[in-house]
């Protein structure tokens, strides 16, 4: 009997990743990772294309056996245990419906698999139908469903047996964006309801920023920061992971003086002062600032806030914002973000002021 | 669009004049033999379902394409199966089993199992002096001889519909009813095999038609003894002058065809048929 059919195993699992190593041939998939994933908790795991977040979500699954390192659900060693006797719930990049089964029979499959009584399973299928939304559509084939729909099956399907661990490969990739939306409430709304463990597979940054309780980014097969979205985003300790997750203005610094939290140094003979958040080898670094935290006046902002001169290139209108360039006075491009209704009309060509508050912007070590 | 079809058909002409001139029209006048050969009528017709030796050779013409066709989808997903999942040398080997047999004769093939098959061919021969069998076991020159050769002569045009239904398969699919909780072999019987079924009844279709009309690898490993449809028709036109019985058959046999592929038609996608 699998360990998922004992009572009180519904409860959400915690995972424990230990040097978790994976090579392909001559290829290092993930190196040496070592991650917690907390009970009940909504991880993402975020990083371009081939950067292994995808192998560590099949190695979770059980699908992939790692090359190095163990796996620990709730103390007890999974490296070894198939992926059937895992029995997490997954939901696969293009869904992976059963295409000859409605979509009862599709939710029905996992309670069938383990030899539910069939009033057991219509009653279960039935909630799990009304749950996401899909009355009406019981008898119908995957085929004859809308992206979003079928998207809701997979969903059901996965939690309708009541998993410890909910694993979801880049679920809404195929959606556009209004969907996309939808289904992002909803999959926040079911994680809420279950408090299932979610492991959630993603290259969109702005998803993950929306849905996680944390947040881990991956490049190159390494796992460069974990922490909750607004940490990441507006503390990263490590280049890459500063600008995968949105624009981000760097300015060298030269003479920095790490005093306490705050750190200075000289940026075209003006001195900016940033948060300290990384060890420091020597005497420069970079200056991050997001260009949101941004804004431009016709003259330099006193209270707490850094400032330089710089001239006005361009606009970009998107709406709710718009994105001005500028170039600073030694030459840099420094892009600019303001909310279009506080934006009063900048002329091109003009000499302008750029502001933020010092608590804004932080401290990243200057080599690439 | 109006020239778009008519453009289309026009590449299409040369086929269809092959095919008019090459099939249609001396099948019409197998057609009028039927209905006038010894004299007009439907004498021929009614011979047909009277005469017990043409009675019998249908029963066993259809007896015959019915086990082949079983033994043949079996075997057919077995190697279509290790041809499209299998590891590097697998795929390897199943390849070369499916088309080394493609390249080599119907006639070739039917007395290379004859010399395996018969009372002094290769396994009697082998069983005998190993002392498991004292008398050759009767495996050519009856049924039992024509099955093993049509069966292995069809099995690769049955693998390549089987196996391209595989490979159209989500390999996600699979992963996903392994994840919640379905065994290997639970998921080959509940997913893989029903995701097939296209592809199987394609093959189905394909080898039981192409089984009806048999000649060559029955006269052979049949020894005169299990003569099917094909072989009566050969016989009737040219061993006994009996042109109008002979027809009446092929008629029988087309119609019979036809509407077998019509059936089909409405539930399997053409697609599948060319694998």
């Amino acid at each position: 009997m699998p360990q998922s059919m004992q009572p009180g195993d519904a409860k959400a699992a915690e995972i424990k990743a230990v040097s978790i190593g994976k090579t392909f041939g001559a290829f290092h998939a993930l190196k040496n990772l070592s991650l917690d994933i907390g009970r009940g908790e909504f991880l993402t795991l975020l990083g371009p294309s081939g950067s292994g977040k995808t192998t560590f979500l099949m190695i979770l699954a059980g699908f992939t056996a790692p090359t190095t390192g163990r796996l620990m659900m709730d103390g007890r060693d999974i490296t070894d245990v198939p992926a059937e006797d895992r029995s997490y719930g997954m939901v696969f990049q293009g869904y992976a419906l059963f295409p000859h089964l409605t979509v009862e029979q599709n939710i029905a499959f996992p309670l069938k698999v383990r030899g539910r009584s069939s009033a057991d399973i219509k009653r279960k299928v039935g909630d799990m139908i009304t749950r996401v939304g899909l009355g009406g559509h019981e008898k119908k084939l995957p085929a004859k469903l809308s992206g979003g729909q079928q998207q809701r099956v997979a969903l059901a399907r996965a939690l309708v047996f009541e998993p410890s661990v909910l694993l979801l490969d880049e679920p809404f990739s195929a959606l556009d964006k209004n969907l996309r939306e939808m289904m992002q409430q909803e999959v926040k709304r079911l994680h809420e309801e279950t408090g299932t463990t979610f492991v959630f597979v993603t290259h969109d940054q702005s998803e993950a920023l929306a849905l996680s309780s944390r947040v881990a980014i991956f490049n190159q097969g390494e796992l460069l920061q974990v922490g909750k979205p607004q940490d990441v985003y507006e503390r990263p300790t490590n280049r890459f992971v500063a600008e995968f997750l949105g624009e981000i203005n760097l300015l060298p610094l030269e003479k920095v003086e790490v005093n306490g939290e705050r750190a200075a140094g000289k940026f075209e003979d003006r001195t900016i002062i940033v948060n300290q958040s990384i060890a420091l080898a020597g005497k420069t670094a970079v200056a991050a600032v997001r260009p949101e935290h941004m804004f431009i006046s016709a003259a330099p902002q006193a209270s707490d806030c850094n400032a330089i001169t710089c001239r006005v290139e361009g606009a970009t209108y998107f709406g709710a914002s718009t994105k001005y360039h500028l170039r600073t006075r030694s030459g840099m491009s420094l892009a600019v973000s303001m909310p279009t209704a506080l934006a009063s009309p900048i002329a091109h060509q003009s000499d302008v002021w750029v502001s933020w508050p010092v608590h804004q912007g932080f401290l990243l070590p200057d080599a690439g | 669009m109006q020239s778009a079809t008519s453009r289309k058909l026009l590449l299409l002409a040369p086929l269809l004049l092959f095919l008019g001139l090459a099939y249609v029209v001396p099948f019409l006048g197998v057609v009028r033999w039927s209905f006038t050969m010894p004299e007009v009528g439907l004498g021929q017709y009614r011979a047909l379902l009277t005469d017990p030796l043409v009675q019998s050779v249908f029963t066993r013409t259809l007896r015959i394409c019915l086990i082949v066709t079983a033994a043949v989808l079996v075997t057919a997903y077995a190697i279509a199966y290790v041809w499209v999942r299998g590891s590097s040398v697998q795929r390897m080997l199943a390849e070369f089993c499916i088309l080394v047999p493609f390249w080599i004769s119907v006639l070739t093939r039917a007395f290379g199992w004859l010399a395996m098959l018969s009372n002094r061919g290769l396994i009697n021969t082998w069983l005998q002096s190993a002392g498991i069998i004292s008398e050759p076991l009767a495996l050519a020159r009856n049924e039992l001889g024509v099955i093993i050769g049509m069966t292995h002569f069809l099995i690769p045009f049955a693998v390549f519909p089987i196996a391209s239904a595989m490979r159209s398969i989500d390999e996600r699919v699979l992963l996903a009813a392994r994840g919640m909780g379905a065994s290997r072999t639970r998921t080959f019987w509940t997913v893989f095999v029903p995701l097939t079924y296209g592809g199987l009844a394609g093959a189905a279709l394909i080898v039981f038609v192409f089984a009806l009309g048999f000649f060559v690898t029955p006269a052979i490993l049949g020894g005169g003894r299990s003569v099917m449809v094909a072989e009566l028709v050969y016989l009737r036109i040219f061993q006994s002058p009996d042109w109008g019985l002979g027809s009446a058959i092929s008629v029988v046999l087309v119609l019979f065809i036809g509407i077998l592929l019509a059936l089909m038609r409405r539930f399997i996608k053409p697609a599948h048929l060319v694998g």
